[in-house]
């Protein structure tokens, strides 16, 4: 632990004790999405007003504005889910295995729509809605990964146990992380290369990748909101007997 | 860190490492069925399939497309940068199809090694930037060596 300062190492272990993490993300609430709120106005008006037409694609890039930051997300959801529910099964912390089960539909629904944008993109511009290449093909799989997720978190009762087999899927499922990623680079794909996610300068131009950037953090944001509230449910449910929770009901009423 | 968990920690990081050999090894001997398209060096050299349907990846050579009757049949030759196929294709071109451009065409040789395509995919590339860019960047003299 000598690595990580104090601070951060203390404000984990209050974050993982359910009353604090319930009342702390309660105030934190406003505040994200005021954010989002400001990132999105921004990202959008930039994207599809400010910046400029492009030189083969005309107006119909724009697209990109949505489907990029979603596809994005769909890889860096995935992430956290496996890395939360690796926390979860090692150190047995509660509050890891509900972040990750409650981040699976938020990444489910950003895959879902990186690909029904990318379908809009390809009909126009390639010429074909779908097309078996790796790329649309290992991003179809991440699909499947989330909902085998949430399936199997549904299909067990005693939530504990769901979590652990879940996250043991989600980690197994991680390999297909990279596959993504480089599938452009490694196979021939009729899905074009990474434009801004390489190592070489950005392939676009930066009156048109500042919106893009604006966007994906605004869709993070955006994560955190669904994550969050989503979390807040569940841990509600998982603790209902809980002396916390009883006190909270009480003086509520 | 307690022993119980270093030993669940070491047994998850086997278990990545395991399920990311087995892909890998899986992807490793099916990689040519991942390939979406055959370039044309593969077709000059005889490595795509004869008498059957395939994809052709490649970048539409610049003056090449002609259409010889006049009609909706269009011919044009695709290269790697180091071999050309000449493809034959006739319906309708998709809006980001021109000469310069990537494309993926579907269909299958003849017997004078001509392509003749049933369908045309257009591939657009990675760069985007205003058309004024676009046109500032080509009037800049050839750098040296090209």
């Amino acid at each position: 632990m000598f690595l990580i300062p104090d601070p951060v190492v203390r404000f984990f272990h209050r974050m993982a004790s359910p009353p604090h993490f319930y009342a702390f993300t309660q105030r934190l609430m406003p505040w994200l999405v005021v954010i989002f709120l400001l990132l999105t106005a921004a990202g959008l008006y930039g994207g599809l007003y400010l910046a400029p037409a492009d030189y083969q694609q005309g107006d119909s890039y724009r697209i990109i504005y949505i489907h990029v930051p979603s596809a994005w997300m769909s890889l860096f959801i995935y992430m956290v889910m496996a890395v939360a529910g690796g926390i979860g099964l090692v150190w047995r912390i509660k509050l890891a295995e509900i972040v990750a089960i409650s981040s699976a539909p938020v990444g489910a629904s950003f895959t879902f729509i990186a690909l029904v944008t990318g379908s809009l993109w390809g009909k126009p511009m390639w010429g074909t809605w779908w097309v078996w290449d790796a790329r649309l093909t290992s991003e179809l799989i991440l699909l499947f990964l989330y909902l085998g997720v949430i399936g199997l978190y549904g299909a067990i009762d005693d939530k504990r146990t769901a979590s652990r087999a879940v996250a043991i899927l989600a980690l197994v499922g991680v390999v297909n992380i990279p596959i993504i990623h480089y599938s452009v680079e490694w196979w021939n794909t009729l899905h074009q290369g990474p434009t801004v996610t390489k190592m070489d300068k950005p392939s676009i131009h930066v009156s048109m990748l500042i919106p893009l950037l604006l966007m994906a953090i605004a869709f993070k944001f955006y994560y955190l909101i669904a994550m969050l509230q989503r979390a807040r449910t569940e841990l509600l449910l998982r603790e209902r007997n809980a002396q916390w929770v009883k006190n909270m009901i009480s003086e509520s009423k | 860190m307690k022993p119980a968990r270093k030993q669940r920690l070491i047994l998850i990081g086997l278990m990545v490492l395991g399920a990311a050999l087995a892909t890998g090894f899986a992807l490793k001997s099916f990689n040519e069925n991942l390939m979406y398209f055959f370039s044309t060096t593969d077709v000059v050299e005889g490595k795509a399939p004869k008498d059957a349907l395939f994809r052709l990846g490649g970048m539409v050579i610049k003056g090449s497309v002609e259409r010889p009757n006049d009609g909706m049949m269009v011919r044009f030759k695709l290269t790697d940068f180091s071999k050309d196929v000449t493809v034959e294709y006739t319906g309708i071109l998709p809006d980001l199809f021109r000469e310069g451009q990537g494309i993926v065409a579907h269909g299958k040789l003849n017997e004078q090694g001509v392509f003749i395509a049933e369908e045309v995919l257009a591939k657009h590339d990675e760069n985007y930037m205003p058309p004024e860019v676009k046109g500032s960047l080509k009037k800049q003299p050839p750098v040296a060596g090209q």
